[in-house]
C-alpha cells in the first residue's frame, strides 16, 4: 500500500510539473516527486531490513536541499529580469 | 469497537496519514495561490513524516520534519512572500499542456501500477527493523564515499548560488 502511495505521489508531482504555469509551484511539485521516491526507498529498506535505503534517503535530503538552494536564486534572477513567474514567458530559453 | 480500534491503531493511523498525504498532493495541483500550494506540500510532508515514524524509522521522520519542512519549505515560503507577482500564472493556473500532462500522468500511474501489481510483489517482506546504531555504522563505514560526495555537492551548490547572484548583479550594473 505504501508503494502505491509513493507511486501516486510521484505521478501527481510529474503531472504538476507539466500542468502548472507558476515556476515556484513547479519547483514544489518536483519536491513532491522526491518525497514519493523517499517513501518508496524507506518502504524497500523496511522490507529488506537493510540500511542502504535509509542511507539513500539521507543523500536525497541533501540533494533536495542543494537543488532548492540553486533553483531559488535562478528563479529570483529570472523574475527580476522579466517580472513574471509564468513558465511560458521564458520560452526563448529552450535551445 | 474501540478496543479493536486501539489494537489496530498503528494500521488505522497509517491509513489516515497515507490518505491525508494523498489529499495534500492532489490539492497541490488545483490550488491557485503558491502559498496555498506550499501549505498543502508542507502538510503532505508532515504526514509522510508520520508514516516514517509509524514504520519505525524515527530518525528519518525527524529529518523529514527538520530538513524538508523547516529548512526547504521555510525557504520556499519566504521566496513566495518575496515574489508576490500576480501575473498570468496567477489568473490562469494551467499551462496549455493540461490534457497531455494529465494523460501522461495517468499513463505513468498505470505503467507503475502494472509493474507493482505483477512485478515486485515477490519481494520477501522480511520487515526486519533496523535501529539508529546499525544505520550510523553502515553510513560512516560502508557509504563514506557517498557521504563525502554529497558534501562536495553541497559546496558546489553554495558556489553556484553565489555565482548566479553575483552574475546577475554585475549585469545590472553594466
Amino acid at each position: 500500500m505504501l508503494l502505491l502511495l509513493a507511486m501516486a505521489l510521484f505521478a501527481l508531482g510529474l503531472v504538476g510539473v507539466i500542468v502548472r504555469r507558476n515556476l515556484l509551484v513547479m519547483l514544489m511539485c518536483m519536491e513532491l516527486m522526491l518525497n514519493g521516491v523517499n517513501l518508496s526507498l524507506v518502504t524497500f529498506a523496511q522490507q529488506t531490513g537493510t540500511a542502504a535505503g535509509a542511507v539513500l534517503v539521507f543523500l536525497i535530503f541533501v540533494v533536495a536541499a542543494a537543488e532548492i538552494a540553486i533553483a531559488i536564486p535562478i528563479v529570483l534572477v529570472l523574475v527580476r529580469q522579466r517580472r513574471t513567474l509564468d513558465a511560458d514567458a521564458y520560452m526563448d530559453l529552450n535551445g | 469497537m474501540i478496543d479493536m480500534l486501539l489494537r489496530n491503531l498503528d494500521t488505522a493511523l497509517l491509513f489516515v496519514f497515507a490518505f491525508s498525504a494523498l489529499v495534500g498532493a492532489a490539492l497541490m495541483l488545483v490550488l491557485r495561490h503558491p502559498m496555498q500550494v506550499a501549505m498543502a506540500l508542507i502538510s503532505t510532508m508532515v504526514f509522510l513524516g508520520g508514516i516514517y515514524g509509524l514504520l519505525g524509522v524515527h530518525f528519518i521522520a525527524a529529518f523529514q520534519v527538520l530538513i524538508y519542512v523547516s529548512a526547504v519549505m521555510v525557504f520556499m515560503v519566504y521566496v513566495i512572500m518575496l515574489l508576490d507577482v500576480r501575473d498570468v500564472s496567477f489568473t490562469r493556473r494551467f499551462s496549455p499542456w493540461l490534457a497531455p500532462g494529465i494523460a501522461g500522468g495517468a499513463l505513468l500511474f498505470g505503467a507503475l501500477g502494472y509493474g507493482l501489481w505483477f512485478g515486485v510483489d515477490q519481494v520477501a517482506s522480511a520487515t526486519v527493523s533496523f535501529g539508529l546504531a546499525q544505520f550510523a555504522a553502515a553510513f560512516l563505514s560502508e557509504y563514506w564515499l557517498q557521504f563525502e560526495l554529497t558534501s562536495v555537492l553541497l559546496v558546489a551548490a553554495v558556489v553556484a548560488a553565489l555565482a548566479v547572484i553575483k552574475g546577475s548583479r554585475r549585469r545590472d550594473r553594466g
